[in-house]
């Protein structure tokens, strides 16, 4: 899956041709075969994107995205399948779970953006998930100050002064929440528009590890960053 | 496709309603009333539902069941706060509770299934036909067993449940096909027993549900219960009369409660009246509309977490709620209507019937399923989150709350230990992070083959279907082969148990129908026999004395057979006796002609 020519035009990938489960004639991505118009079972290596008829982008324009779903939600919805066979009504259902599956990751950012990494893999996998190393020290800090806040009598005036410090750290790592969904946010644009220019010369796969590699660095801090700040509204209010 | 209908069934009142040419309608009783009481009796003269059971609550109440919604999918354990509230005998067997009425037990479904047979009866004389497939609505907030417990009384009652459909929902779909309007909207759902709160998605004929939650225990039973209670106390003191351990006397005080908070709905203060027992005299107390709320204030402020809880989850603020639409009997009490508009700052909507826009929903579902309707499509969610108990007694979530249905996920299972040949694996449903805080829905083992520890690879697919029942199965994934399991219930009825009822459930309806048709006999014989007599002493004048013998003769013989319990006897002493009368009702008829032609001319008859 690691292959430009792949993930530049999504539209190839689903043509996969298949079987019609029923009259056995040749079906190429259509969920209903054109012979005997049976619903066809979305094949297990379809991934999210393809499901919704979309191609893999970061960007994704939201009412798109519903319409895409909606539409899909009318041909695959167990509702619309009690008259037909049992075999018609178990891919309905298979069908529907996935698709709510799929629009469920894709509606929303940042699992959309973790799911593409995990599509496009390479050598981004190895990206370790441990705390950012420039956050380390200053967290291990935060941790000590907040165990310490917690322990302690929050009215007595070393309580006024934790608290103090607590507070300005939350808004100093709130600040820092912001930019990181600041920088995500161009990140998914210019890997938007890498796809789009569909080169598969050296110069774009590097780039493209480049850009996939710092968006999966930014997803886990900003994981890290968003449980202190949790624990600190939690503490602090 | 067989017609479809939908039922609405509630705690306190039952349902059932039907499409009309693209109109959901209600079916009427014989009384002209499309509610039935969900109140069974087992009297010594046999199976009473709905009103006429309701009656018996005071008569005999060790043997009336009410609110027998609150017992579905759940174990002993689950009510045991509230039991003081039911006078008859509760067990449980194999995680079920089971009533003893009358000496016989019987599990939640199969009373419910009494009431759902009463209006597929009622669907069946309205409509002229055999119905056969239904459309059942539940709390949103139901589970996994409580909405298997709805299915089973479905099986039970000779109904097909096409769809288990959320209240709430079904109320919006009522709602959308009468207002066409588009945006999001709350469904705001108090009703007996259960309270349910809704954020949906209107648009292009799609009811997206956004989110939903609410509480399973919590509803206008509880309001009466507090009315109730406050009458128990203060005849206690009062009178130094404790009616607690009388459940008649419980149900008294529990039915005038309820009356008077129904009154308290249009009316600034009400009187509640009590005859004590043993003569020793009325128990009178005036209730204000705001003595009522501050008594309630806390149970419908109950409703309003889980309403900020479901807004929070739809990633909605209160403003953003074009419309808010109450649902329930208990949304016509003036302190719901405020705390409701407080909450959402906007005057809710409650132009439909709140009792009977529920089954309308359902029978609009009913109608998409049978194909009827195909420009709408209900997606909704699950209410809790599933998953499975792992190492250490925590819940690792496989489906989270609010996922759309249908849902799967996939777990893939390895062994421990060389030549492991099981892995038992726990289902739950719940938001804790504690197995043991969640609710157990069921447990089954997974077959392994005797392999070294970690090379068998089983995937195990939980599917959700769009009724918000679980469905389990395997795969051997290095033989391909799908492995069949034995999910065993946790709070339900097993497969043969439900078959079981199901057959008693046609033995006792063909008992029904036998004994039916023997007091119909016995009525028709009685009307003869009555007819006859006042011939004899009208006309016997007419007929020779051999006439008036056999007459006699037939009249003694239909009279003894209907005594006995043989249908077809009575039947044909019955054509009998007619037979033999007939010299006597041809001469009554030309006398009463001749008589009447006395005086006339003949021009003036011809």
């Amino acid at each position: 899956m690691n292959q430009p020519s792949l993930s530049s035009g999504s539209r190839n990938v689903q043509m996969a041709r298949s079987m019609c489960w029923h009259c056995q004639s040749e079906v190429a991505g259509e969920y209903f075969c054109e012979r005997c118009v049976k619903v066809q079972p979305v094949s297990k290596e379809t991934d999210y994107f393809t499901c919704l008829g979309l191609p893999r982008r970061l960007t994704i324009d939201p009412a798109l995205l519903e319409a895409k779903y909606y539409e899909r939600s009318r041909a695959f919805h167990p509702d619309f399948y009690l008259n037909k066979t049992e075999a018609e009504q178990a891919i309905s259902l298979d069908n529907a779970a996935t698709l709510n599956t799929a629009y469920r990751t894709l509606r929303d950012p940042v699992q959309r953006a973790e799911y593409l990494l995990d599509l496009e893999a390479g050598s981004a996998k190895t990206i370790r998930t441990s705390p950012p190393a420039d956050l380390f020290e200053e967290i291990l800090d935060l941790q000590d100050t907040l165990d310490a806040y917690r322990a302690g009598d929050h009215s007595s005036e070393t309580g006024r002064q934790l608290r103090a410090r607590l507070e300005a750290e939350r808004g100093a790592l709130e600040r820092r929440q912001a930019e990181m969904e600041d920088e995500l946010q161009k990140l998914f644009v210019e890997w938007d528009a890498l796809q789009d220019r569909g080169e598969a010369d050296d110069p774009s796969r590097m780039e493209r590890d480049r850009l996939l590699r710092r968006i999966r660095e930014i997803l886990s801090n900003r994981t890290y960053v968003k449980n202190i700040v949790n624990d600190l509204v939690e503490t602090i209010g | 496709m067989a017609r479809i209908v939908g039922i609405d069934l509630g705690t306190t009142n039952s349902l059932v309603a039907y499409m009309d040419k693209g109109v959901p309608r209600v079916i009427p009783g014989a009384d002209g009333r499309p509610m039935v009481p969900s109140v069974v009796a087992m009297t010594d003269h046999g199976l009473l539902v709905g009103d006429e059971a309701k009656e018996h609550l005071l008569r005999s109440p060790d043997r009336t069941v009410y609110s027998i919604k609150r017992f579905m999918g759940k174990g002993l354990a689950d009510v045991q706060s509230e039991l003081a509230y039911f006078p008859y005998t509760l067990t449980e067997q194999g995680g079920v509770i089971r009533i003893t009425l009358n000496g016989k037990t019987y599990s939640p479904p199969q009373i419910s299934a009494m009431i759902l047979k009463e209006l597929k009866q009622r669907a069946e004389a309205y409509l002229e036909e055999e119905i056969t497939k239904a459309v059942i609505t539940v709390p949103a907030y139901f589970n996994d067993s409580q909405r298997q417990a709805t299915k089973d009384a479905g099986l039970i009652a000779g109904l097909e449940v096409l769809r288990i459909i959320n209240e709430p929902t079904a109320a919006s779909l009522a709602y959308g096909l009468q207002e066409k309007t588009q945006g999001t909207i709350a469904v705001y759902d108090f009703g007996g027993g259960t309270f349910d709160i809704s954020i949906l998605k209107l648009k292009q004929g799609i009811f997206e549900v956004l989110a939903t939650n609410g509480d399973t225990h919590l509803g206008g039973d509880d309001i009466d219960r507090r009315i109730a209670d406050l009458l128990l106390d203060e005849i206690r003191s009062a009178y130094g009369l404790d009616l607690g351990p009388s459940p008649d006397y419980m149900q008294v005080l529990r039915l005038e409660a309820e009356r008077a908070k129904i009154r308290l709905s249009d009316e600034l203060k009400t009187l509640l009246t009590v005859e004590l027992p043993d003569g020793r005299g009325r128990f009178t107390r005036e209730l204000t509309r705001d003595q009522l709320e501050s008594l309630v204030a806390d149970l419908i402020e109950r409703t309003l977490a889980p309403c900020r809880s479901a807004l929070k989850d739809a990633g909605l603020t209160p403003q953003q709620i074009d419309e808010v639409v109450l649902v329930g009997g208990s949304t016509r009490m003036p302190l719901v209507r405020r705390r409701v508009q407080e909450l959402f700052g906007k005057q809710p909507h409650c132009h439909l019937n709140p009792d009977e826009v529920v089954a309308l929903g359902a029978a609009v579902q009913a109608d998409i399923l049978s194909g009827g309707t195909t420009d709408m499509l209900l997606l909704d969610v699950t209410p809790l989150s599933l998953g499975i108990e792992t190492m250490g007694g925590v819940m690792s979530c496989l489906i989270p709350r609010n996922t759309t249905i249908p849902a799967n996920a996939k777990e893939m299972f390895t062994t421990y230990v060389d030549g492991q040949t099981g892995v038992d694996i726990h289902i739950l449903q719940g938001e804790r992070e504690l197995a043991k805080d969640n609710r157990s829905l069921a447990r089954f083992r997974l077959k392994v083959p005797p392999l070294p520890a970690g090379v068998p690879r089983i995937e195990v697919t939980f599917l959700i279907d769009a009724n918000g029942i679980l469905h389990v199965t395997a795969k051997d994934m290095r033989t391909g082969r799908q492995q069949s399991i034995e999910v065993k219930p946790s709070y339900g009825l097993s497969e043969t148990e439900v078959e079981r009822m199901i057959e008693e459930s046609f033995k006792f309806a063909k008992e029904d129908v036998a004994s039916r048709k023997l007091i119909e006999a016995r009525l028709d014989a009685g009307s003869l026999l009555a007819a006859t007599e006042k011939s004899l002493s009208e006309g016997g004048h007419l007929v020779p004395d051999d006439v008036r013998t056999a007459v006699r003769a037939a009249v003694s013989a239909l009279a003894s057979a209907k005594e006995g319990d043989d249908v077809r006897t009575i039947r044909t002493r019955m054509a009998e006796l007619e037979q033999t009368a007939k010299p006597l009702s041809v001469a009554l008829m030309d006398d009463s002609l001749k008589r009447g032609l006395e005086g006339k001319k003949l021009s003036d008859v011809t």
